[in-house]
């Protein structure tokens, strides 16, 4: 399985280099956990993200899937630079994001956006939906007149699938899939390139997130939208990413394609997650290999030694204790971070 | 098989300023000894509320279990005074709930959590008590136990406490085990170790258990029979082989077909259930789903179907249930949602099978 499966890959194929639309280099995320009462004091790290390098090309999705605490979430915000990095470099379309100033990054948020999981918290209740979308308008000085601002706020309304009278309702009157609705317009409303997409289907019903996710590729074919889709379930991520990446730990344990890495998980905790999903299918589900892991993800205040992974894992040798595995190409345009992934090679 | 629960006709209602809620309308079913039954729906279908009402927890004021019959081993639970069903609730029917975060205690140990159940039902004394938590908290898998116990929640991750919920519902070995969205809270790796655990000390202990999800996944790894719930009612039910493979309400059918699928071909786009579910409050006439529905017709909307029998074990409350079936499950049925034919190989077999 080392041919790709080019026929799927939108506008992937040709020059790699001038196609990557956000590179991630060496990305490290730590806080700070704090004693005392006045005078607080560092006493130890959480190494949330860990020396984590990715790309994202024009036009793809990259989806980022990981467990609760893995770093996932925070990946996305020091891209956006809503956390500012403890190390590593962000690279926007050729331009480096963590040495920018705050007004330099308020015009580079134009091309960048976020939506948020809940829908629930993340609208202000006290304005109405179309005051929520056409705030950026404003911020940004995008419109001109009251006039552009209604017609804009009534075009996105419709864009995503609302109707245009909607927009002088409140958010507690919309159900939770239509709140999602409002915050992905709220985030087109700048008319931005890329979009990082926070667990956006996950609080939703599941008959809602198929509309969720069925608009999000919609608006990514129409406004040729770039996103970065954080999520935790492996089914909805494989369905809308172009290619996959996995998170343990804050390190990032394999990349590929999303069939590649479906039909041919490398790392050892890739196939425990694979296979932990159960498929809605009693037949099929009951002829699946299980890996149950044991344990749970340790703690990022006191991640392992060597690779983080090597206590729950059912194939660990000695030397894992010791290597921190990086993340290599070991097979045309597959990642992994294991020692013991065939092709990865001397360590 | 023995039948443990029969619910019969079980209506709650929640009575507020707005109107007449009604979470619950009309519900019947039983539950076999030592088999696990599935209630799948999704949020507002009134799932949580037929669990709540079979264990009497029905916030009154507002809410209010207007008629049905709950006949548990034979008697009939809705009728008994309020002392005789505290004396059943965590003896012989326990509940562990969705939250684990916030079902525990925080200022009180576990011990003193665990004690509390087993020297109320089982008569122990403190010592015997300290004793048989230890015991519960080892079984469910908690390492170190005898330490362990004397922790308080915050110690504990959302998965071990989610162990000790279910430590919890099992001290008084019930009869049933009520699960409310059990692994919700929880990441998929820890979902397949909580699932898995439950499902052995229930077939070890031979204890019924009521699943109440919204994950169709979890359905179809664990549950023998289930029930689907819309709109307060059970708009089908059988055994779950049976209803994933052979669905015969339209809204099961697009349940199933809006998850995309691991194991299958990616699909070019997803099919979703189209609009909102309705408003409980005011219910329209005839189907519920009707207004959702592809294949509703006239007299989808003035006559409400009923729960018909399709095979053996096997209802649907749809007018058009004979139409439906295998087919309708056809996940390719447009030419467009195949998405090229190099996809169709690889994904099929996308299991990890090799080498470890």
């Amino acid at each position: 399985m080392t041919t790709m499966t080019e026929a799927d890959q939108r506008g992937n194929g040709a020059s790699p280099e001038n196609d990557i639309l956000v590179e991630v280099k060496n990305l490290q995320m730590y806080f700070p956990v704090t004693a005392g009462i006045i005078f607080q004091r560092a006493v130890a790290q959480i190494k949330a993200v860990d020396d984590v390098s990715f790309f994202v090309r024009k036009g793809e999705t990259l989806g980022l899937v990981g467990e609760s605490g893995c770093g996932k979430t925070t990946t996305g915000r020091c891209i956006l630079q809503l956390y500012k990095p403890t190390g590593g470099q962000v690279v926007f379309d050729g331009q480096e994001l963590t040495s920018m100033s705050t007004r330099q990054m308020r015009v580079m948020r134009r091309r960048m956006q976020v939506i948020f999981q809940d829908p629930y918290s993340s609208l202000n209740p006290r304005m109405t939906a179309g005051n929520i979308i056409g705030e950026p308008l404003i911020v940004h000085g995008l419109v001109n007149n009251k006039e552009e601002y209604r017609e804009r706020v009534a075009e996105l309304l419709q864009n995503v699938g609302l109707n245009p009278y909607m927009a002088d309702r409140f958010p507690h009157e919309f159900s939770g899939g239509q709140r999602q609705r409002i915050g992905v317009a709220r985030a087109l409303s700048v008319d931005p390139s890329f979009i990082v997409c926070d667990e956006p289907v996950s609080a939703l019903d599941v008959s809602i997130q198929a509309q969720i996710v069925n608009l999000l590729e919609d608006l990514q074919e129409q406004f040729d939208l770039t996103y970065l889709f954080i999520a935790h379930d492996l089914s909805v991520v494989r369905h809308i990413s172009n290619r996959v990446a996995v998170m343990y730990l804050g390190h990032i344990v394999e990349v590929a394609d999303r069939n590649e890495i479906y039909a041919n998980p490398l790392h050892p905790y890739t196939r425990a997650l694979l296979s932990a999903v159960p498929i809605p299918d009693p037949v099929i589900d009951a002829q699946r290999e299980r890996i149950l892991l044991s344990g749970e993800v340790p703690s990022p205040l006191n991640p392992p030694n060597g690779c983080v992974f090597h206590p729950r894992c059912p194939i660990a040798i000695d030397s894992c204790q010791q290597v921190i595995p990086e993340l290599r190409e070991v097979e045309p345009d597959h990642w992994a971070a294991c020692i013991q992934s065939p092709g990865y090679g001397s360590y | 098989m023995a039948t443990l629960l029969e619910v019969k006709d079980l209506r709650t209602h929640f009575f507020t300023f707005e109107g007449v809620v009604k979470a619950v309308d009309g519900v019947s079913y039983e539950v076999e000894e030592g088999e696990t039954l599935g209630l799948v729906g999704e949020s507002g279908c009134g799932k949580s509320v037929s669990a709540l009402s079979l264990m009497r927890l029905i916030p009154d004021p507002p809410g209010k279990i207007v008629s049905g019959e709950m006949l548990f081993e034979g008697e009939d639970i809705l009728k008994i005074d309020m002392d005789d069903m505290r004396r059943i609730r965590g003896a012989k029917m326990s509940m562990v709930f969705q939250e684990p975060m916030t079902s525990l205690n925080p200022v009180l140990t576990l011990e003193r959590q665990l004690s509390e159940t087993l020297q109320l039902h089982r008569g122990m004394s403190r010592e015997e008590a300290r004793n048989e938590s230890v015991d519960l908290l080892a079984r469910v898998g908690i390492p170190d136990a005898e330490r362990r116990v004397k922790q308080y929640p915050h110690q504990f991750s959302g998965g071990m406490r989610q162990r000790v919920m279910i430590a919890m519902a099992l001290s008084c070995n019930p009869r049933l085990i009520i699960a409310d969205e059990p692994t919700t809270a929880l990441d998929v790796t820890i979902q397949a170790q909580i699932l898995e655990l439950m499902k052995s000390l229930t077939n070890e202990f031979g204890v019924s258990l009521i699943v109440i999800t919204h994950n169709l996944g979890v359905v179809a790894r664990y549950a023998d029979r289930m029930n689907i719930m819309y709109a307060g009612k059970i708009i089908e039910r059988g055994t779950a082989r049976e209803v994933y493979s052979n669905p015969r309400h339209p809204y099961t059918v697009g349940l199933l077909k809006s998850v995309p699928r691991l194991d299958l071909p990616r699909r070019a786009k997803l099919d979703p259930i189209e609009g909102q579910p309705p408003d409980l409050i005011n219910l329209p006439q005839g189907c519920s789903f009707r207004d959702r529905c592809r294949w509703a017709v006239d007299k989808c909307a003035t006559e409400e179907p009923p729960l018909m029998l399709m095979n053996e074990g096997h209802w649907s409350a749809c007018w058009r249930s004979d139409e439906l079936g295998p087919s309708a499950l056809d996940f390719y049925a447009d030419a467009e949602m195949l998405e090229g034919a190099t996809n169709g190989g690889s994904a099929a077999d996308s299991e990890p099978e090799e080498e470890n």
